[in-house]
């Protein structure tokens, strides 16, 4: 398959992916590592919490967010990583045994001054629930190499 | 934890440290961002990173680690002395998020939070919005991570 490069990425809807099914075990084991706070671990402290029962950490929901944009497409693209994130709004809670579909929009594409070889894709990323509610939108930039920047570097 | 009437701007706590070792930043990656620099050796070194790079995910999750811990160290002592703890809700979300240098395999890196904006809510009033500007430096003093985040606290007159 040939490997997308930064032409592959023009402004408007990329593609929908999914659906990733999240098991209580995966949340409750993401939890116990990186963010043991009650709402995500403790079904009665949870129940008693503004989300008002158990809900998967946010940083776990960005993190398989990443995990369905690598299996989508990052992973088959010449990716060189990315800068950070310019905004996320966790806008309702994960839940044990959610189907999440992400849909990407490139929001905007450039070329980079720096490096005039790469690029800059901003991508917002959305995932739903299998109810079609959006538990979290993503705005961040990643910088893929220009097909020029590729083919240099297989002939050099 | 603290209420909302007790937090100043300005505002600076350390809240932790953490060493990423190769075998942590392997296994992040393997399970929710295996990007090739992240996964080898190899690969990272030839990479923009210069060596196997932690997952920014990993860094940022690693920020939470140590903020939870350090709330729940804080919790303990204020129960301790005999005062209410104040349980904090969830965050809305986060903006400015910078992975400024990469965080290579052996770093350790010094998390801290500085308060920058502290406003009522204005539909639950019973609860504060905080932003803070939480940072990671690494063994050199660089400055390789930072965000904004903001959560909900709750008013202690609420309480």
């Amino acid at each position: 398959m040939m490997t997308l490069t930064f032409e592959d990425f023009p402004p408007g809807h990329f593609g929908t992916f999914g659906p990733r099914r999240v098991t209580r075990e995966e949340m409750l084991a993401f939890a116990a590592e990186f963010d043991p706070q009650p709402m995500h671990l403790d079904e009665e402290a949870a129940s008693r919490s503004m989300l008002n029962g158990l809900s998967g950490s946010g940083w776990h929901l960005c993190s398989i967010m990443m995990r369905m944009m690598v299996d989508g497409f990052i992973g088959r693209s010449a990716s060189l990583g990315s800068p950070g994130v310019d905004e996320v709004r966790w806008l309702a809670p994960l839940r044990p045994g959610d189907d999440l579909t992400l849909d990407i929009d490139v929001v905007e594409a450039r070329v980079s001054r720096s490096r005039p070889e790469t690029g800059i894709v901003t991508f917002k990323a959305l995932v739903r629930n299998a109810a079609g509610q959006g538990l979290c939108e993503l705005v961040s930039p990643i910088i893929v190499a220009r097909r020029a920047g590729i083919a240099a570097e297989q002939a050099g | 934890m603290r209420f909302f009437e007790d937090m100043q701007i300005g505002q600076w706590r350390e809240v932790g440290s953490f060493t990423f070792t190769a075998d942590g930043i392997k296994k992040f990656a393997g399970q929710f961002d295996p990007q090739r620099f992240h996964l080898d050796e190899a690969e990272g070194k030839k990479s923009l990173f210069g060596g196997l790079a932690a997952s920014g995910w990993h860094v940022a999750s690693v920020c939470m680690k140590l903020m939870v811990a350090d709330a729940q160290r804080q919790a303990k002592e204020a129960t301790a002395r005999g005062e209410k703890i104040a349980i904090w809700g969830p965050s809305p979300g986060f903006r400015e998020l910078r992975w400024i240098k990469p965080v290579l395999a052996g770093d350790t890196i010094t998390f801290a939070s500085e308060v920058e904006q502290l406003r009522p809510s204005s539909t639950r009033p019973e609860w504060g919005i905080l932003h803070a500007r939480n940072t990671g430096t690494n063994q050199r003093g660089e400055l390789v991570f930072s965000f904004l985040a903001s959560a909900f606290v709750p008013l202690r007159s609420s309480n």
